[in-house]
Protein backbone atom coordinates (compact mmCIF):
# COMPACT_ATOMS: atom_id res chain seq x y z
CA UNK A 1 0.00 0.00 0.00
CA UNK A 2 2.92 2.59 1.32
CA UNK A 3 4.26 1.57 -2.45
CA UNK A 4 1.59 2.27 -4.72
CA UNK A 5 0.61 5.80 -2.45
CA UNK A 6 4.34 6.60 -3.69
CA UNK A 7 3.42 5.66 -7.13
CA UNK A 8 -0.37 7.19 -7.18
CA UNK A 9 -0.79 10.62 -8.61
CA UNK A 10 -4.38 10.84 -7.66
CA UNK A 11 -4.36 8.70 -4.15
CA UNK A 12 -3.60 11.57 -1.51
CA UNK A 13 -6.56 13.81 -3.09
CA UNK A 14 -9.14 10.56 -3.18
CA UNK A 15 -8.49 10.24 0.48
CA UNK A 16 -8.87 13.59 1.41
CA UNK A 17 -12.05 14.37 -0.78
CA UNK A 18 -13.63 10.63 0.55
CA UNK A 19 -12.48 12.01 4.41
CA UNK A 20 -14.26 15.36 3.24
CA UNK A 21 -17.33 13.73 1.86
CA UNK A 22 -17.61 11.23 5.18
CA UNK A 23 -17.19 14.38 7.07
CA UNK A 24 -20.31 16.37 5.64
CA UNK A 25 -22.60 13.38 5.48
CA UNK A 26 -21.93 12.21 9.31
CA UNK A 27 -22.73 16.20 9.91
CA UNK A 28 -25.51 16.10 8.12
CA UNK A 29 -26.91 13.06 8.70
CA UNK A 30 -26.38 13.72 12.82
CA UNK A 31 -26.76 17.65 13.00
CA UNK A 32 -24.03 18.63 15.39
CA UNK A 33 -21.41 21.46 15.11
CA UNK A 34 -18.55 18.87 16.82
CA UNK A 35 -18.95 16.82 13.45
CA UNK A 36 -17.31 19.35 11.11
CA UNK A 37 -15.79 17.97 8.25
CA UNK A 38 -12.81 19.47 7.72
CA UNK A 39 -12.06 18.60 11.52
CA UNK A 40 -13.17 14.57 10.30
CA UNK A 41 -10.94 14.97 6.77
CA UNK A 42 -7.92 15.79 8.92
CA UNK A 43 -8.58 13.18 11.52
CA UNK A 44 -9.58 10.38 9.46
CA UNK A 45 -7.01 11.28 6.96
CA UNK A 46 -4.21 11.06 9.87
CA UNK A 47 -5.85 7.63 10.90
CA UNK A 48 -5.76 6.45 6.90
CA UNK A 49 -1.91 7.47 6.54
CA UNK A 50 -1.47 5.83 10.20
CA UNK A 51 -3.59 2.54 9.12
CA UNK A 52 -1.30 2.25 5.97
CA UNK A 53 2.23 3.37 7.13
CA UNK A 54 2.63 6.29 4.45
CA UNK A 55 4.46 9.10 5.98
CA UNK A 56 3.21 13.02 5.77
CA UNK A 57 5.92 13.65 3.23
CA UNK A 58 4.81 11.19 1.14
CA UNK A 59 0.72 12.08 1.44
CA UNK A 60 2.06 15.93 1.23
CA UNK A 61 3.46 15.15 -2.63
CA UNK A 62 0.14 14.32 -3.78
CA UNK A 63 -1.85 16.41 -2.11
CA UNK A 64 -0.35 19.60 -2.35
CA UNK A 65 -2.71 20.46 -5.13
CA UNK A 66 -5.48 20.90 -3.02
CA UNK A 67 -3.47 23.72 -1.50
CA UNK A 68 -2.35 24.64 -4.75
CA UNK A 69 -5.79 26.41 -5.00
CA UNK A 70 -5.28 28.27 -1.99
CA UNK A 71 -4.02 31.25 -3.60
CA UNK A 72 -6.74 31.57 -6.34
CA UNK A 73 -9.51 31.08 -3.86
CA UNK A 74 -8.35 33.94 -1.45
CA UNK A 75 -7.98 36.03 -4.24
CA UNK A 76 -11.50 35.18 -4.77
CA UNK A 77 -12.80 36.36 -1.45
CA UNK A 78 -12.62 40.05 -2.77
CA UNK A 79 -15.91 38.86 -5.39
CA UNK A 80 -17.99 38.47 -2.39
CA UNK A 81 -16.31 41.51 -0.68
CA UNK A 82 -17.17 43.62 -3.66
CA UNK A 83 -20.55 42.44 -3.89
CA UNK A 84 -20.78 43.98 -0.20
CA UNK A 85 -18.98 46.79 -0.87
CA UNK A 86 -21.75 49.61 -0.17
CA UNK A 87 -22.77 47.43 3.09
CA UNK A 88 -18.65 48.07 3.89
CA UNK A 89 -18.67 51.79 2.70
CA UNK A 90 -21.45 52.44 5.37
CA UNK A 91 -19.85 50.77 8.69
CA UNK A 92 -16.26 51.58 7.89
CA UNK A 93 -16.02 52.35 11.71
CA UNK A 94 -17.14 49.27 12.65
CA UNK A 95 -14.78 47.28 10.53
CA UNK A 96 -11.65 48.89 11.45
CA UNK A 97 -12.20 49.54 15.14
CA UNK A 98 -13.82 45.96 15.88
CA UNK A 99 -10.79 44.33 14.40
CA UNK A 100 -8.55 46.60 15.78
CA UNK A 101 -9.93 45.67 18.68
CA UNK A 102 -10.22 41.66 18.39
CA UNK A 103 -6.04 41.94 17.32
CA UNK A 104 -4.86 43.79 20.23
CA UNK A 105 -7.22 41.21 22.50
CA UNK A 106 -5.26 38.18 20.67
CA UNK A 107 -2.02 39.80 21.13
CA UNK A 108 -2.77 40.81 25.01
CA UNK A 109 -4.35 37.61 25.74
CA UNK A 110 -1.41 35.72 24.14
CA UNK A 111 1.19 37.91 26.49
CA UNK A 112 -0.77 37.09 29.80
CA UNK A 113 -1.34 33.72 29.52
CA UNK A 114 2.32 32.67 27.89
CA UNK A 115 3.40 34.93 31.28
CA UNK A 116 1.01 33.06 33.63
CA UNK A 117 1.41 29.77 31.78
CA UNK A 118 5.54 30.04 31.95
CA UNK A 119 5.83 30.18 28.49
CA UNK A 120 9.60 31.13 27.29
CA UNK A 121 10.08 34.20 24.74
CA UNK A 122 10.73 31.61 21.77
CA UNK A 123 7.21 29.70 22.60
CA UNK A 124 5.23 32.98 23.11
CA UNK A 125 6.32 34.81 19.90
CA UNK A 126 5.55 31.16 18.26
CA UNK A 127 1.47 31.79 18.94
CA UNK A 128 1.60 35.47 18.89
CA UNK A 129 0.64 35.16 15.06
CA UNK A 130 -1.81 32.19 15.84
CA UNK A 131 -5.26 34.22 14.95
CA UNK A 132 -4.16 35.48 11.27
CA UNK A 133 -3.98 33.43 7.85
CA UNK A 134 -1.33 30.67 7.95
CA UNK A 135 0.39 32.27 4.74
CA UNK A 136 0.57 35.48 7.10
CA UNK A 137 1.75 33.60 10.43
CA UNK A 138 4.12 31.72 9.29
CA UNK A 139 6.24 34.93 7.67
CA UNK A 140 5.71 36.47 10.77
CA UNK A 141 6.68 33.29 12.98
CA UNK A 142 10.31 33.02 11.43
CA UNK A 143 10.61 36.84 11.53
CA UNK A 144 9.88 36.73 15.68
CA UNK A 145 12.08 33.81 15.52
CA UNK A 146 9.20 31.38 16.78
CA UNK A 147 8.53 27.60 15.80
CA UNK A 148 7.06 27.96 12.59
CA UNK A 149 5.67 24.45 11.83
CA UNK A 150 3.68 25.09 15.66
CA UNK A 151 2.54 28.20 14.72
CA UNK A 152 0.81 26.63 11.61
CA UNK A 153 -0.54 24.17 13.79
CA UNK A 154 -1.51 26.38 16.10
CA UNK A 155 -3.36 28.20 13.14
CA UNK A 156 -4.74 25.53 11.93
CA UNK A 157 -6.32 24.47 14.96
CA UNK A 158 -7.66 27.84 15.77
CA UNK A 159 -9.40 27.75 12.29
CA UNK A 160 -10.70 24.66 13.24
CA UNK A 161 -12.24 25.61 16.85
CA UNK A 162 -14.35 29.17 15.55
CA UNK A 163 -15.28 27.06 12.26
CA UNK A 164 -16.90 24.15 14.91
CA UNK A 165 -17.74 26.74 17.77
CA UNK A 166 -17.60 30.09 16.25
CA UNK A 167 -21.50 30.08 16.25
CA UNK A 168 -21.42 29.36 19.75
CA UNK A 169 -19.49 31.58 20.81
CA UNK A 170 -21.45 34.45 18.82
CA UNK A 171 -24.12 33.29 21.30
CA UNK A 172 -22.74 33.46 24.06
CA UNK A 173 -21.68 37.44 23.32
CA UNK A 174 -25.24 38.20 22.09
CA UNK A 175 -23.26 39.00 18.55
CA UNK A 176 -26.60 39.16 16.11
CA UNK A 177 -25.16 41.65 13.50
CA UNK A 178 -24.29 40.08 10.75
CA UNK A 179 -21.60 42.14 10.13
CA UNK A 180 -20.37 41.46 13.61
CA UNK A 181 -20.33 38.20 13.45
CA UNK A 182 -18.48 38.19 9.79
CA UNK A 183 -15.73 40.58 11.67
CA UNK A 184 -16.09 38.23 14.61
CA UNK A 185 -15.38 34.97 12.71
CA UNK A 186 -12.29 36.33 10.71
CA UNK A 187 -10.68 38.40 13.12
CA UNK A 188 -9.97 35.53 15.30
CA UNK A 189 -10.17 32.43 13.09
CA UNK A 190 -9.19 33.88 9.76
CA UNK A 191 -10.16 31.66 6.31
CA UNK A 192 -11.14 28.19 8.21
CA UNK A 193 -13.52 30.62 10.00
CA UNK A 194 -14.49 32.16 6.78
CA UNK A 195 -15.40 29.07 5.00
CA UNK A 196 -17.86 29.17 7.92
CA UNK A 197 -18.85 32.46 7.90
CA UNK A 198 -19.71 31.77 4.07
CA UNK A 199 -22.07 29.09 4.86
CA UNK A 200 -24.10 31.31 7.59
CA UNK A 201 -24.56 34.28 5.18
CA UNK A 202 -23.05 36.35 1.97
CA UNK A 203 -22.73 39.53 4.46
CA UNK A 204 -21.10 37.39 7.34
CA UNK A 205 -18.77 35.76 4.33
CA UNK A 206 -17.96 38.87 3.10
CA UNK A 207 -17.10 40.30 6.26
CA UNK A 208 -15.17 37.59 7.70
CA UNK A 209 -13.04 37.34 3.93
CA UNK A 210 -11.96 41.37 4.34
CA UNK A 211 -11.32 40.72 7.96
CA UNK A 212 -8.19 38.06 6.96
CA UNK A 213 -6.81 40.55 4.84
CA UNK A 214 -7.07 43.62 7.54
CA UNK A 215 -6.74 41.60 10.72
CA UNK A 216 -3.43 39.98 9.12
CA UNK A 217 -1.97 43.42 8.50
CA UNK A 218 -2.71 45.29 11.86
CA UNK A 219 -1.06 41.78 13.35
CA UNK A 220 2.00 42.24 11.13
CA UNK A 221 2.85 45.75 12.98
CA UNK A 222 1.45 44.98 16.12
CA UNK A 223 3.20 41.68 16.56
CA UNK A 224 7.06 42.60 16.43
CA UNK A 225 5.89 45.27 19.19
CA UNK A 226 4.32 42.77 21.62
CA UNK A 227 7.53 40.50 21.04
CA UNK A 228 9.39 42.89 23.16
CA UNK A 229 7.13 43.00 26.10
CA UNK A 230 7.89 39.20 27.54
CA UNK B 1 -14.99 28.54 -22.17
CA UNK B 2 -16.87 30.63 -19.74
CA UNK B 3 -15.06 28.63 -16.40
CA UNK B 4 -11.50 28.71 -18.70
CA UNK B 5 -11.87 32.75 -19.02
CA UNK B 6 -13.18 33.25 -15.47
CA UNK B 7 -10.19 30.91 -14.06
CA UNK B 8 -7.40 32.34 -16.42
CA UNK B 9 -8.36 35.89 -14.66
CA UNK B 10 -8.00 34.74 -11.15
CA UNK B 11 -4.99 33.13 -11.81
CA UNK B 12 -2.93 35.77 -13.61
CA UNK B 13 -4.02 38.17 -10.33
CA UNK B 14 -2.69 35.30 -8.35
CA UNK B 15 0.63 35.83 -10.65
CA UNK B 16 0.78 39.58 -10.22
CA UNK B 17 0.40 39.03 -6.36
CA UNK B 18 3.28 36.86 -6.48
CA UNK B 19 5.04 38.83 -8.56
CA UNK B 20 4.55 41.65 -5.93
CA UNK B 21 5.54 39.24 -3.16
CA UNK B 22 8.99 38.66 -4.77
CA UNK B 23 9.81 42.61 -5.45
CA UNK B 24 8.52 44.36 -2.18
CA UNK B 25 10.15 43.39 0.87
CA UNK B 26 6.54 43.46 3.61
CA UNK B 27 5.59 39.94 4.93
CA UNK B 28 2.11 40.19 3.22
CA UNK B 29 1.63 36.45 1.31
CA UNK B 30 0.54 36.96 -2.25
CA UNK B 31 -3.26 36.11 -2.16
CA UNK B 32 -3.61 38.89 -0.01
CA UNK B 33 -1.70 41.06 -2.75
CA UNK B 34 -3.95 39.53 -5.18
CA UNK B 35 -7.18 39.95 -3.20
CA UNK B 36 -6.96 44.06 -2.96
CA UNK B 37 -5.90 43.93 -6.65
CA UNK B 38 -9.29 42.00 -7.66
CA UNK B 39 -10.85 44.00 -5.39
CA UNK B 40 -9.63 47.41 -6.55
CA UNK B 41 -10.28 45.92 -10.29
CA UNK B 42 -14.17 45.42 -9.29
CA UNK B 43 -14.60 48.77 -7.95
CA UNK B 44 -12.92 50.57 -11.00
CA UNK B 45 -14.82 48.19 -13.06
CA UNK B 46 -11.37 47.13 -15.08
CA UNK B 47 -13.21 43.73 -14.19
CA UNK B 48 -16.73 43.01 -14.58
CA UNK B 49 -18.51 40.80 -11.92
CA UNK B 50 -19.46 38.60 -14.47
CA UNK B 51 -16.03 37.83 -15.34
CA UNK B 52 -15.00 36.30 -12.28
CA UNK B 53 -18.12 35.65 -10.39
CA UNK B 54 -18.60 31.86 -11.39
CA UNK B 55 -15.09 30.24 -11.02
CA UNK B 56 -14.28 32.78 -7.88
CA UNK B 57 -17.60 31.37 -6.05
CA UNK B 58 -16.61 27.86 -7.01
CA UNK B 59 -13.21 28.35 -5.68
CA UNK B 60 -14.56 29.69 -2.47
CA UNK B 61 -17.14 27.23 -1.70
CA UNK B 62 -14.29 24.30 -2.20
CA UNK B 63 -12.09 26.18 0.25
CA UNK B 64 -12.21 23.99 3.09
CA UNK B 65 -10.88 20.89 1.31
CA UNK B 66 -7.43 23.43 0.60
CA UNK B 67 -6.90 23.00 4.20
CA UNK B 68 -6.95 19.30 4.80
CA UNK B 69 -3.17 19.06 4.10
CA UNK B 70 -1.77 21.52 6.34
CA UNK B 71 -4.47 20.20 8.73
CA UNK B 72 -2.91 16.55 8.62
CA UNK B 73 0.64 18.44 9.00
CA UNK B 74 -0.10 18.17 12.68
CA UNK B 75 0.77 14.36 12.23
CA UNK B 76 4.79 16.06 12.45
CA UNK B 77 4.84 19.10 14.47
CA UNK B 78 3.02 16.44 17.16
CA UNK B 79 6.69 15.91 18.52
CA UNK B 80 7.48 19.49 18.63
CA UNK B 81 4.17 20.20 20.29
CA UNK B 82 3.62 17.56 22.60
CA UNK B 83 5.90 19.34 25.54
CA UNK B 84 4.15 22.56 25.50
CA UNK B 85 0.44 20.86 24.59
CA UNK B 86 -1.71 21.78 27.57
CA UNK B 87 -0.30 25.97 27.44
CA UNK B 88 -0.64 26.03 24.29
CA UNK B 89 -3.98 24.39 24.28
CA UNK B 90 -5.17 26.93 27.08
CA UNK B 91 -3.75 29.51 24.90
CA UNK B 92 -5.72 28.59 21.37
CA UNK B 93 -9.21 27.72 23.34
CA UNK B 94 -9.07 31.39 24.89
CA UNK B 95 -8.02 33.67 22.65
CA UNK B 96 -10.31 32.23 19.97
CA UNK B 97 -13.41 33.36 22.51
CA UNK B 98 -11.78 36.18 23.43
CA UNK B 99 -10.62 37.62 20.26
CA UNK B 100 -14.00 36.63 18.70
CA UNK B 101 -15.76 38.17 21.94
CA UNK B 102 -14.30 41.63 21.44
CA UNK B 103 -14.21 41.98 17.23
CA UNK B 104 -18.01 41.30 17.62
CA UNK B 105 -19.17 42.85 21.03
CA UNK B 106 -17.16 46.36 19.58
CA UNK B 107 -18.07 46.25 15.95
CA UNK B 108 -22.01 45.53 16.89
CA UNK B 109 -21.72 48.43 19.94
CA UNK B 110 -20.70 50.53 16.97
CA UNK B 111 -23.02 49.52 14.31
CA UNK B 112 -26.07 49.79 16.77
CA UNK B 113 -24.75 53.12 17.95
CA UNK B 114 -24.55 54.78 14.35
CA UNK B 115 -28.08 52.87 13.40
CA UNK B 116 -29.70 55.26 16.52
CA UNK B 117 -28.21 57.95 15.70
CA UNK B 118 -29.52 57.69 12.05
CA UNK B 119 -32.93 57.05 13.51
CA UNK B 120 -32.74 59.64 15.60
Amino acid sequence: MAEFFKESAYIAVAVSLIAYSFGSWLKRKFKLGLLNPLLISILCTIAFLLAVKVDYETYKGGAQVLTWFLTPATVSLAIPLYEEWELLKANVKAVVFGILSGVITSLVTILVLSVLLGLNHKQYVTLLPKSITVAMGMGLSEELGGYVIITVSVIAITGVLGNVFGEAICKLFRIKEPIAKGLAFGTATHAIGTARAMEIGEVEGAMSGLSIAVAGVFTVILAPIFATFF
Amino acid sequence: MKFLKQFLIILLISLIGEALKAVLPLPVPASIYGMVILFICLVTKVIKLDQVRDAGKFLIEIMPVMFIPSGVGLMVSWGDLQPILIPVAVITVVTVITVMGATGVVSQWIIRRDKERLNG
